[in-house]
């Protein structure tokens, strides 16, 4: 309960900072549209791929960029930790009788409706663009789904990383190295039919391609929910896995101070 | 809990290194009644802040035992968190946020709410001279008024205890007498026991009822600030010289005069005990004379909590910070 209450009350403190950042806002608004617009136009050829299996471009990156976002969104969120480290708010939070999981819940739960709100914005942009999704309403609650459940364990991992390394040019680079060939590993831009081999075997893997298999498929008009739960059954793991890592972080920087 | 009642921090042979080399704690022991202001006063380095953050159940000692608010740190981490408030040396203030929500945010922590919490915060506000910033970011505050909201956020649940880990440094002069005057009210209206470290002498001699110098992890006295003072046997004086060095014949020549107590040699300077300073002066001077040293001035002063860590420790404070900021941290 006080885990609940305490989770709240953290996300409640980010959102309402983030909201007072204006070029923040600014940003997460802006980005949605230059990345549909940019990877939107740029690849909207290689649909004429034999194997490539989609008929609109825009229709296929769409959900792409969502998890693309979902997964930097989370990625970026030791960012944080690390600021409240600099600052001496961490050690305040510690020396309170805060429970010590709802420092990370906090900020996956600000994360996460940070990434709605974000996607909800993609999809409205992705459909102005021409993008149809045959899935509807289900198919795109689904998508929001395996959004949040791919950036809630990225942004424990990215929290964990801040704890135990504590730099922010370490936790950048770090980030950097993690994020980008994980989106390239997976079916991100391109469909996983006309992936090198070598690619897709690695792909089958990477929580991205989870989670982006599982939003495509929930939109689809024949819909395969069977695949569609094993892949959120593989992200409920990867997400319980990211949370006992985060946590054994925690001890570990405490046992330090 | 009689116990507890009237000892409100008990310290007990804490050790504690870091990375298996540094001893920042090196059995240090101490305890502070209820009720009272209590210094730990030493140079960068000292272990101070060490033994706040074992205290306040941030950090762990390798061995030894401590009792906060009649709590063991150890065993009941959770209830001594309730019992205590505690003002870091980094600012533990959240820049972003206004100085109201911060405190409320503070105050939820610790599972207050409601009419009562918001009355706290503006009854907090008001003490530390906020209100009129209060809806302002924290980013936009002095330095002076962050670490008093620092302090407002250690006591917006009415802690029984204390930790102010150097409260005033970086402060201008100005606003540290300001936030002495605060300090010194919280033990004499609000009753709460305060653990105050500090590297000002001048601190520790103005607020507290009691304090310990710590060097090196270890304690090395304790006492009231007038104790130390008084066990000093009369006024300072202070001899540096223009050439050479003072050595054992120069001591010889000195213990010999009438009036002297301790004699002790650093470097090219000289500090020397004397019951009446200045009578004793010209006694000194002739004596130095004799063994063939120039003196380049001399000063004499009345007791103060330097010659006290000076007696205790034989380095000066101010050498003693000089070399803790050159050595490892």
């Amino acid at each position: 309960m006080t885990l609940l209450t305490h989770s709240l009350l953290m996300m409640q403190r980010h959102l309402r900072n983030l909201l007072r950042q204006r070029w923040w806002v600014v940003f997460s608004l802006v980005q949605p549209i230059i990345w549909l617009t940019l990877y939107g136009q740029l690849f909207k050829r290689v649909v004429e791929l034999p194997g490539f299996n989609a008929n609109s471009y825009i229709s296929f990156v769409t959900p792409g960029v969502v998890i693309m976002s979902a997964l930097f969104a989370g990625g970026w969120n030791g960012m944080g930790m690390i600021m409240d480290m600099n600052q001496g708010v961490m050690d305040r939070l510690l020396i309170s009788p805060i429970n010590r999981a709802a420092i990370i819940l906090g900020r996956v739960f600000s994360m996460s409706v940070t990434t709605i709100i974000q996607s909800l914005i993609l999809i409205v942009l992705g459909f102005l663009f021409g993008a149809r999704f045959a899935g509807g309403i289900p198919g795109i609650i689904v998508m929001l789904l395996c959004a949040v459940l791919l950036g809630a364990p990225f942004a424990a991992l990215s929290s964990a990383l801040a704890l135990a390394i504590r730099k922010q040019e370490s936790v950048i680079g770090a980030s950097n190295f993690i994020l980008m060939p994980l989106t390239f590993l997976s079916p991100v831009f391109m469909a996983k039919n006309v992936m090198p081999d070598w690619i897709r075997s690695i792909s089958r893997f990477n929580p991205v391609n989870w989670s982006v298999e599982a939003a495509r498929a929930a939109l689809s008009d024949h819909t395969d929910w069977n695949f569609v739960l094993l892949r959120i059954g593989c992200l409920l793991a990867f997400a319980v896995f990211s949370a006992a890592l985060a946590t054994r972080a925690f001890r570990a920087y405490q046992r330090s101070a | 809990m009689t116990d507890s009642i009237s000892v409100a921090i008990e310290a007990h042979d804490l050790v504690k290194t870091y990375g298996g080399k540094v001893r920042a704690l090196d059995g240090l022991s101490f305890a502070v009644e209820a009720g009272t202001i209590f210094a730990l006063l030493g140079p960068n380095g000292a272990g101070k802040s060490t033994t706040v953050k074992i205290l306040n159940t941030l950090s762990r000692p390798d061995s030894g035992s401590a009792r906060v608010a009649g709590f063991d740190v150890l065993a009941e981490p959770q209830q001594v968190r309730l019992a205590i408030g505690c003002v870091a040396q980094k600012s533990g203030v959240d820049v972003e946020a206004t100085g109201r929500e911060n405190l409320t945010l503070q105050g939820r922590i610790y599972g207050q709410g409601g009419r009562e919490l918001k009355e706290r915060v503006n009854y907090l506000l008001d003490r530390f001279a906020l209100t009129e910033a209060a809806d302002k970011v924290a980013r936009t505050y002095s330095g002076g008024m962050q670490r008093k909201l620092d302090i407002a956020m250690g006591l917006v649940h009415t802690p029984r205890v204390l930790f102010l880990d150097e409260p005033t440094t970086g402060l201008d002069p100005k606003a540290r007498a300001d936030l002495w005057e605060d300090i010194s009210r919280l033990s004499r209206e609000d009753g709460i026991t305060v653990l105050l470290t500090t590297h000002y002498l001048e601190e520790a001699d103005q607020l507290a009822q009691r304090l310990a110098i710590v060097d090196r992890g270890k304690l090395v006295v304790e006492g009231t600030p007038d104790q130390l003072k008084g066990e000093l046997f009369g006024d300072a004086i202070h001899i540096e010289f223009a050439q050479g060095q003072p050595d054992d014949k120069v001591r010889g020549a000195l213990s010999r005069l009438d009036g002297i107590g301790e004699i002790v040699t650093d470097g090219a300077l000289l500090h020397i005990r004397a019951n009446q300073g200045a009578t004793a002066v010209p006694g000194i001077l002739a004596a130095l004379e004799s063994t063939g040293l120039r003196v380049a001035s001399v000063k004499v002063a009345r007791p103060s909590l330097d010659d006290v860590y000076l007696r205790y420790t034989g380095r000066t404070f101010d050498e003693a910070e000089q070399a803790d900021q050159k050595g490892v941290r």
